[in-house]
């Protein structure tokens, strides 16, 4: 493995340049979908029940007015698999004649204003024959239970098992087995600007331009075009500035569709503007899962087989494109984690019911299952009576490339170095010390681990091995220098807030010679951008990068030659820096943006050695890579209350070759916030009869800047030689470790208590409840002041 | 998320705002003050009120002055206005120490103490200062004015004992004597949100025993009130450790808890014992 420590600073990779997106952004210059003007706006009539048949829709006189009966000739939503048992259901754009979960739309109606709008909605009249809603993935399995579509057996809609050869003989050589049942419950992803869509029907061409807020343009484009039997050519798909989507906004939207369709039939501009509750009941959900988990373990602590059983209820319906098997069977695929473990059985099934679909949400599955898989080491730690760090130092990978027990290749990384060194920063010794003084004082103070991988930046073998009609993978770049000397990339990935703009601007300006002030990244119009996968799986700065990095060389290629015709020397002798091709050891040069103009304007006097034109395009498609990490949380728990402060968190984290450290942090700051939301706070809550009873931010509970503590950042930069630009993706790692490093540190503090915390969140009533059933209770309290 | 269709009106004078009241309450009418109550739920549409009057222009009704013994707080005090202590003395440090509570900064710049009263919300702080502190409350209408104590005014949860007609014009809080100790203590999920249970105590010193305890307990029953089985508890008595433990447990004991899908009973009891007793130590410190 090779540690590599930031260059010199002559390279615009590896500085933290202000962010070339942000003075729109702060100056409320940016441009939303909801800023857009339009001729009519659209509400959606939502389902105020779980399952049922819908018997009557009434409007009031000469509203307008969609239902499912106007739109007979548009395909459902369909994602297909192909392997792992999958059936493929329908989600059809307005419910037609059934009803699937609380919030489905039943109608769209549309007025001049938002406010009419919402007027005529309110007096839209809904009989619904109610059923038997379906709430929780276990009653949905029961052998009894109904059917939310019928042509599953049991509601499970996606079944895969991975089982290594002789398993049995290896899990009956076990010292010791332990065992977790866990509970993750569900969430939404809360982007701070929920969905919205306008599409607008150009009457001179017919067609329809679909702003909207999402992060797969050119899939949603191909989707809707899909669903409405027109070309895609008829349809552009437009991603303005995004406020966020966290996976929430890669799947596809219904109310996008009735968008376009309404634009077409009623030859207009139409608009719809999500508000937060229809969010929290109606966008999607992610993250509820059930999952047991046994591990087999040697006499000395090594890990030997692994066995699971894990139950994701996916909700009413499948996501487009990724279909819902994108939870169970990602839990599949990399339950094991960064352990060493050859044996492996492990069924993981997605289950349908009465309740918002899911989606991915930043960390997809991995939050959950590194939260189970770090709860089984914790357990063993105690199990063997040493520190949870050296259960770990026994088991974490440390060769490579290392092919684990589901087929998965992890490339060179630092899951041993990471550990170490997040112990000596945080200083382990020294809080074991200050944690027993507090205890004796009655005070529970408790320190988590989470060691993790983070599978990033794969291309299409990898999403082709999940069987996905629809395999996403390459990425494709189009840069040009324009006759003016300014550079263009056109991405087809589309950034919903990450920065893109200006970590690729960097990778560019270095080899083309060009600051990144001049450099334009230009993304979400299908129009514009070549096609490509939008934003997700942590995949954007290493394929778009890798795209722009491999459109960058041929673009200095060109450069190159052009200076060696107009300089009169070899390309080897030439340099490209500060915007001008410079004759090493002479002062002889030539600016860039002259040879842009020349390349467009005197072709001639390349004498037909040289192409016109300076475009280049790059498309790249990797294997894929690991990042990793290790998250360190330390809380203090009110044992009278329940309540859980995070007094630090730390995270000593891998993604290879930081391309711009501030932006890089600013991922891990912003997951880590979610992770601890995720172990703490947020929770949609059904009632038994398919109610959503948090369906404001007053009941549905992000972390706010007071329940985020301090976040103490170090990097080690391993260099892969799985990307071209040696970076590897860290979008999801801060919301992948810092659940189970939270849960973690919660089980530490409770530990003289014998009580065992294996639910998200862990909500102060949760651990209340533990507390008090463990009949451990001490009788003396203490006291406030260092609480409050 | 927009309102239902409303008309809004809007009176300069006390004698406005009634008749105005006498004429709208009746064709679903309400009061707006800060709005930091109302206009989330009209937005929501769970209510949809066809007048509004807003009373946010009315002369005097941002008075906020000692009238003899007590505190008078009009109609139009925000909460923002008891950031800084309002009068010397305890009642000034309390109010200052118990508004940082309540929400977030924007809210107590436009939300109003007597708007709080009037909406009636369990968890309500400016309940629980009221109920605890034995408040009046000036109550108007074009059929005259009468004056309520607390207890009788807060019913339920957000039900008070208002007629339709009737504004709440002012709120009186008796003065403390500059003795008065006093101690607050409130437990809710995040920095900002309404509390899971609260407790404000005061009480005075004589001879080094506990005399005039007033123990209240807010947000943990269907309305903040006085719980005097923990008052009993402490008065007489010098305060110690045991003595506060004891008081927790009397207030534990004491409530009728609500309930919801996450809290059970026992949950509110628990916190109620935590906070009441964390509230006495404050008082100390
Ligand atoms: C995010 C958020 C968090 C909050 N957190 C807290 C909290 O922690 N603690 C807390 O106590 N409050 C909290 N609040 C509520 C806030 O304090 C409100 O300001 C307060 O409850 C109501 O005061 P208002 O002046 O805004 O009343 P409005 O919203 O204008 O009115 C509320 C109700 O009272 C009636 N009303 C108002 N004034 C009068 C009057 N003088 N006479 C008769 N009827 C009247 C109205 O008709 C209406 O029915 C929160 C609000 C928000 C939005």
């Amino acid at each position: 493995m090779t540690v590599h420590t930031k260059g010199s600073g002559t390279t615009w990779v590896g500085r933290s340049i202000r962010r070339l997106e942000d003075p729109s952004l702060v100056t409320g210059r940016g441009r939303f979908t909801a800023d857009l003007p339009a001729t009519h706006w659209v509400r959606f009539v939502r389902s105020s029940v779980a399952a049922g048949t819908i018997e009557k829709v009434s409007a009031p006189e000469g509203a307008g007015i969609v239902t499912a009966r106007d739109l007979t000739k548009l395909k459902p939503i369909r994602p297909m698999l192909s392997k792992f048992n999958y059936v493929a259901v329908g989600q059809p754009i307005l419910a037609d004649g059934v009803v699937r979960f609380t919030g489905e739309s039943i109608a769209a109606v549309y007025a001049p204003s938002k406010d009419k709008a919402e007027d005529i909605a309110d007096q839209v009249e809904v009989e619904i024959a109610e059923g038997t809603p379906l709430i929780d993935s276990m009653d949905a399995l029961a052998d009894n239970a109904p059917l939310v579509h019928a042509d599953t057996k049991h509601n499970v809609i996606v079944e895969g098992r991975i089982a290594t050869p002789g398993f049995e003989d290896i899990w009956k050589t076990a010292h010791q087995v332990l065992r977790v049942e866990a509970r993750s419950r569900r969430q939404n992803a809360t982007p701070m600007e929920a969905r919205a869509g306008h599409a607008a029907y150009d009457s001179a061409t017919g067609r329809v331009t679909l702003t909207c807020t999402t992060q797969m343009p050119h899939l949603t484009r191909t989707a809707v075009c899909d669903i409405l039997g027109i070309p895609e050519s008829e349809l552009r798909v437009v991603a303005p500035d995004v406020g966020g989507g966290f996976g929430q906004k890669m799947s596809l939207a219904p109310e996008y569709v009735l968008l376009v369709w309404l634009a077409r039939k009623l030859s207009s501009s139409v608009a719809w503007t999500e508000d937060r509750r229809e969010n929290l009941i109606a966008s999607f959900h992610s993250r509820d899962q059930h999952v047991q988990l046994e591990g087999a373990f040697d006499a000395k602590g090594k890990l030997l087989a692994l066995r699971g059983d894990i139950v994701a209820n996916i909700g009413a319906y499948s996501c487009f494109p990724t279909t819902c098997g994108v939870e169970p069977l990602m839990a599949l695929a990399e339950l094991p984690g960064p352990y060493d473990v050859r044996a492996y059985d492990c069924r993981s099934r997605g289950v349908m019911t009465n309740t918002c679909p899911m989606a991915p949400y930043r960390g997809v599955s991995r939050p959950v299952i590194t939260f189970v898989l770090e709860r089984l080491m914790d357990k063993a730690a105690a199990a063997f009576g040493i520190e949870p760090t050296e259960l770990r130092r026994r088991n974490l990978i440390d060769k490579f490339p290392y092919t684990s027990a589901t087929g998965l290749v992890f490339d060179d990384g630092s899951y041993k170095e990471t550990m170490e060194m997040a112990i000596k920063a945080i200083d382990l010794d020294a809080f074991r010390k200050r944690q027993k003084t507090a205890r004796d004082a009655g005070r529970y103070l408790g320190i988590g681990i989470a060691t993790f991988s983070e599978r990033t930046g794969y291309g299409s073998p990898a999403f082709a091995a999940r069987g996905m009609e629809i395999t996403p993978g390459f990425e494709t770049v189009y840069l040009t220098i324009d006759p003016s000397g300014f550079v263009e990339a056109r991405i087809g990935s589309s950034p919903h807030g990450q920065g893109l703009r200006t970590s690729l601007a960097q990778i560019i300006a270095d080899e083309i010679g060009i600051d990144p002030e001049f450099i334009k990244v230009v993304h979400g119009d299908t129009d514009r951008a070549p096609y490509g996968w939008g934003t997700f799986a942590s995949r954007s700065l290493v394929l778009s990068g890798g795209a722009s990095l491999l459109a960058a060389q041929k673009i200095r290629a060109k450069l190159l030659k052009m200076a060696s015709h107009l300089l009169e020397a070899a390309p080897e002798d030439i340099t490209l820096q500060s915007g001008s091709a410079h004759v090493i050891g002479t002062d002889r040069s030539v600016t860039i943006a002259s040879m842009a103009r020349a390349a467009y304007h005197q072709a001639h006097i390349f004498k037909g050695e040289i192409e016109p034109g300076l475009t280049e395009t790059g498309t790249y498609d990797p294997s894929g890579t690991f990042s990793n990490a290790c998250h360190v949380a330390i809380v203090e728990v009110d044992i009278e209350t329940g309540r859980v402060e995070m007094e630090k968190f730390l995270v000593a984290e891998d993604a290879g070759l930081i391309i711009n450290p501030m932006i890089a942090d600013g991922q891990v700051h912003g997951g880590v916030a979610q992770g601890i939301g995720n172990a703490l706070l947020e929770e949609i809550i059904y009632d038994e009869t398919g109610n959503i009873l948090t369906s404001t931010l007053a009941d549905f509970l992000p972390p706010t800047t007071h329940e985020i503590p301090e976040i103490e950042l170090h990097h080690i930069e391993t260099l892969t030689g799985n990307s071209i630009t040696k970076a590897k993706g860290l979008g999801e790692g801060g919301a992948i470790g810092a659940p189970a490093a939270v849960i973690s540190a919660i089980n530490d503090a409770l530990s003289p208590f014998g009580v065992s915390i294996d639910e998200m969140p862990a909500t102060p009533q949760r651990i209340r409840a533990a507390l008090r059933n463990s009949g451990k209770l001490p009788n003396t309290l203490p006291s406030t002041g260092r609480l409050a | 998320m927009k309102p239902a269709p409303f008309t809004r009106h809007v009176p300069r004078t006390v004698d406005e705002v009634v008749s105005a009241l006498a004429e709208f309450a009746p064709l679903d009418g309400r009061i707006l003050a800060g709005g930091q109550s109302l206009v989330p739920i009209m937005a929501f549409r769970m209510a949809r009120p066809a007048h509004l009057i807003d009373i946010n222009e009315v002369e005097g009704l941002d008075r906020l002055a000692v009238d003899g013994d007590y505190l008078s707080i009009g109609a139009r005090v925000r909460h923002g206005a008891f950031h800084k202590p309002v009068i010397d003395g305890p009642l000034g440090k309390l109010l200052a120490f118990v508004v940082s509570h309540i929400a977030h900064y924007p809210i107590r710049m436009r939300g109003t103490f007597c708007g709080s009263l009037a909406h009636a919300d369990p968890a309500s702080e400016w309940c629980l200062v009221a109920a605890t502190l034995d408040a009046q409350l000036v109550v108007k209408s074009v059929r005259g004015d009468r004056i309520v104590d607390v207890t009788d005014f807060l019913e339920g949860i957000m039900s008070t004992s208002l007629a339709e007609d009737e504004f709440l014009a002012e709120a009186r809080l008796p003065l403390l004597p500059d003795d008065t100790k006093f101690g607050f203590y409130e437990f809710s999920r995040r920095a900002g949100d309404f509390a899971m249970s609260a407790a404000l105590v005061t009480y005075r010193l004589v001879d080094g025993v506990i005399t005039d305890a007033c123990v209240g307990i807010g947000g943990a029953e269907d309305r903040a009130r006085r719980i005097p089985e923990a008052e009993n508890v402490l008065n007489g008595q010098a305060p110690s450790p045991e003595l506060f433990v004891a008081a927790g447990e009397a207030a534990a004991t004491a409530i009728e808890p609500l309930e919801d899908a996450q809290t059970t009973a026992e949950y509110r009891r628990d916190l109620v014992r935590a906070v009441t007793r964390r509230a006495l130590e404050r008082s100390t410190q």
